[in-house]
């Protein structure tokens, strides 16, 4: 049998690099367990004059379309929002936006603010210094002083505006409403290591720069050299327990695929919001017959997307098209709640610069305004390198029914469970959704555009995967406690973003990273008494 | 199996023969049309994962022309193409989208795009820095952050 570890983590992606980094001076025995590997820049797609290609392929956003052998997958079929996600070293920052706004502090009270949902057991001003602390490891850029988000201290300046983002700018000052650059992890400028931006195009899918931060890259290097063990192409299967009901260790597949037992004092999950209810739901035994740390019952349930309204259209003067990083502003406009829009809760927006020639034509010909024959060259022409996008991130309130099971028959490559998502969008994310295009078009308008076309809901757009093993202080209505330890298993912890009390209106990484070091944070100073 | 072992000759004929109805030579824009055989043996060559449901596509077409695409005269073509993009579903829709992805990485046309024939690695883009007075306004106008109590 092998020697047990004091820290076992599940997850190398976003909240398991920077939970493993902060425990590491601890000098703790730390392994981290990766179901895929590390990435090779050199097989990014901007390396390839067949770049756009490979983004309905191996690496599209869906692992269902990807289907590599580190994916597992995901039935969502009862689902009008496809999961997308990405599993290797560095888990979905290899393959995300790079967007990066927060939580605002009126995220964490929404009960006592709009008698909605649930307040979270803690409040932004808990989080506010691992937020600085995440930014600096990331590596962040942006304009501080954005008088409609929380303060952020951005270690570089913002990305160009560039052409894209004049435009829209424009358009929201004739209208009067609030944008910003955008907080984003692309480096800017070089920074620890990593070269600055040279816009390859939509780094979306990695950069091979290396200047959009992924956690492959930023924790994870300074994590390995603290003494970390990671160790790649290891699926777990399930988490064990002793005859005291504490987490013993975990069953997973090496990169044989050999069953193997790894012992543990302590288990933390980051599997991210479908993966961690996946994992808990798969280790049932006789003491917990409903899946681990589920005596609450809502290990899986409370699943929050995040459903995006996207509107685009095409202005006459060039875009940044495929020349940049995909967003470059945001806008709080609509964030909070008014009551007047019919809905509670709000929205914030991220403005999309443009798409690439075969994006363009394919997406363009699927939406019927780009047309075979004759014509197809003329209109081809209006249409690329003139869109100019918007899409809303509508904030999802968590509700039992939207929830992640196992499903019965589908399976990953180990014969695990694959996750089944039952999902549907609520009658206040619709009508949420519902304002923000008429917003959208508004300002397309203003900017002079045509041929304007509609998303909404984006399908392959479940990024965010949150609410599904949630926290808070009574273990009836909660996964884990207000420091992320398992009520029903005192040496389990969820660092991910499952733990998320609710959705707020933003992308969520940056909330994901603060919280998971809160956690390592409140861990450091409980060792003595972890368990109690 | 060879790429070109992948589809029938009459499935390569039809396939031919609609994706240059998708896109049609053009003296005007002085690009090939997607039947150019250049782009015709790039789709064969990298159809992958896409070859089952783009031969699939082709066997729905055939099935709605009652005969082998490629032999029906213009106006039957028109007809059976535009039953074959409402009724195909994701099979046509995969196959529109090669044709599409293969015809827009062709240096022929790329050129007449005025884009660069390269991978946006390494050398990447120049993003102009735009004017930041823009955000004056915004400044000015200031606003307030929700507070939580």
């Amino acid at each position: 049998m092998k020697d047990p570890v004091d820290v076992l983590i599940i997850g190398a992606g976003a909240s398991g690099a920077a939970v493993a980094w902060s425990l590491a001076e601890t000098k703790m025995h730390i392994l981290c367990l990766e179901q895929g590997g590390w990435m090779n820049p050199a097989e990014y797609p901007s390396t390839g004059r067949d770049w756009e290609a490979k983004f309905y392929a191996e690496w599209s956003s869906s692992p269902n379309v990807r289907g590599r052998p580190e994916d597992y997958p995901i039935n969502d079929d009862n689902s009008p929002i496809k999961v997308v996600n990405y599993n290797a070293v560095g888990g979905s920052t290899v393959m995300y936006t790079a967007h990066w706004p927060r939580l605002h502090p009126s995220d964490f009270k929404v009960r006592t603010l709009d008698g909605v949902a649930e307040d979270w057991p803690i409040d932004y001003d808990a989080l506010t210094p691992f937020f600085e602390e995440n930014d600096r490891m990331m590596g962040t850029s942006g304009l501080s002083g954005d008088p409609l988000s929380p303060l952020t201290h951005p270690p570089m300046p913002p990305q160009p505006m560039g052409l894209s983002g004049a435009i829209i700018g424009k358009a929201m000052n004739k209208l009067g409403w609030h944008w910003w650059p955008s907080d984003t992890t692309v480096a800017t400028m070089d920074y620890e290591g990593r070269a600055r931006c040279i816009n390859l195009g939509h780094c979306t899918p990695a950069c091979a720069q290396g200047a959009k931060s992924s956690t492959d890259i930023t924790y994870w290097p300074h994590a390995v050299r603290a003494g970390v063990e990671l160790r790649t192409h290891c699926r777990v299967r399930e988490i064990t327990t002793d005859e005291n009901g504490m987490a013993s260790g975990v069953v997973y597949y090496d990169k044989d695929g050999v069953e193997q037992f790894q012992p543990a004092h302590v288990v933390i999950i980051a599997c991210n919001g479908v993966g961690t209810p996946r994992l808990l739901l798969n280790s049932a035994s006789n003491r917990f017959p409903n899946g681990l740390a589920n005596s609450s019952g809502l290990v899986g349930k409370n699943l929050m997307f995040h459903p995006y309204a996207q509107i685009y259209g095409y202005v006459k003067e060039p875009t940044d098209s495929n020349r940049a990083p995909p967003t470059c502003l945001w806008s709080k406009e609509w964030y909070d709640t008014d009551l007047s829009r019919g809905f509670v809760r709000g929205y914030g927006v991220q403005f999309v610069r443009g798409a690439g020639p075969v994006f363009e034509a394919v997406v363009s010909e699927q939406k019927g305004i780009l047309p075979w024959g004759a014509d197809h060259h003329r209109i081809f022409r209006k249409l690329n390198g003139h869109r100019l996008g918007f899409s809303a991130i509508c904030e999802d309130l968590p509700e039992e029914h939207n929830r992640v099971t196992l499903d019965p028959v589908l399976k990953d490559g180990h014969g695990i469970p694959a996750p089944r998502i039952d999902y549907t969008i609520s009658e206040n994310s619709r009508k949420m959704m519902e304002h923000a295009l008429a917003r959208g078009r508004e300002i397309l308008e203003t900017a002079g555009a045509s041929d304007i076309c509609v998303n909404s809901p984006i399908p392959w757009g479940g990024w965010h995967l949150l609410g599904t093993a949630r926290m808070g202080t009574d273990p009836e209505r909660s996964v884990v406690n207000e420091w992320g330890r398992s009520h029903d298993v005192k040496n389990l912890f969820i660092v991910d973003g499952s733990i998320f009390v609710t959705s707020g209106g933003v992308n969520p990484t940056s909330t994901i990273q603060a919280l998971a070091l809160y956690i390592a944070d409140q861990m450091k100073q409980r060792l003595s008494n972890l368990f109690d | 199996m060879s790429a070109d072992n992948q589809l029938t000759r009459a499935q390569r004929d039809d396939l031919r023969t609609i994706a240059a109805m998708i896109v049609p030579a053009s003296d005007e824009y002085k690009v090939p049309g997607a039947d150019d055989p250049a782009i015709q043996a790039d789709m064969l060559a990298t159809l992958g994962r896409d070859a089952k449901l783009v031969a699939a596509a082709l066997d729905h077409l055939a099935r709605l022309a009652g005969r082998p695409f490629a032999e029906l005269d213009a106006a039957r073509r028109d007809a059976v193409a535009q039953e074959f993009r409402s009724s195909g579903g994701a099979a046509a829709a995969t196959l529109v989208r090669v044709v599409l992805q293969c015809y827009y990485r062709d240096d022929r046309v790329l050129r007449s795009l005025g884009l660069e024939l390269r991978a946006p690695f390494p050398k990447g883009y120049v993003l102009p820095e735009g004017d930041w007075s823009l955000l004056d306004p915004v400044k000015a106008r200031a606003g307030t952050l929700r507070r939580a109590p």
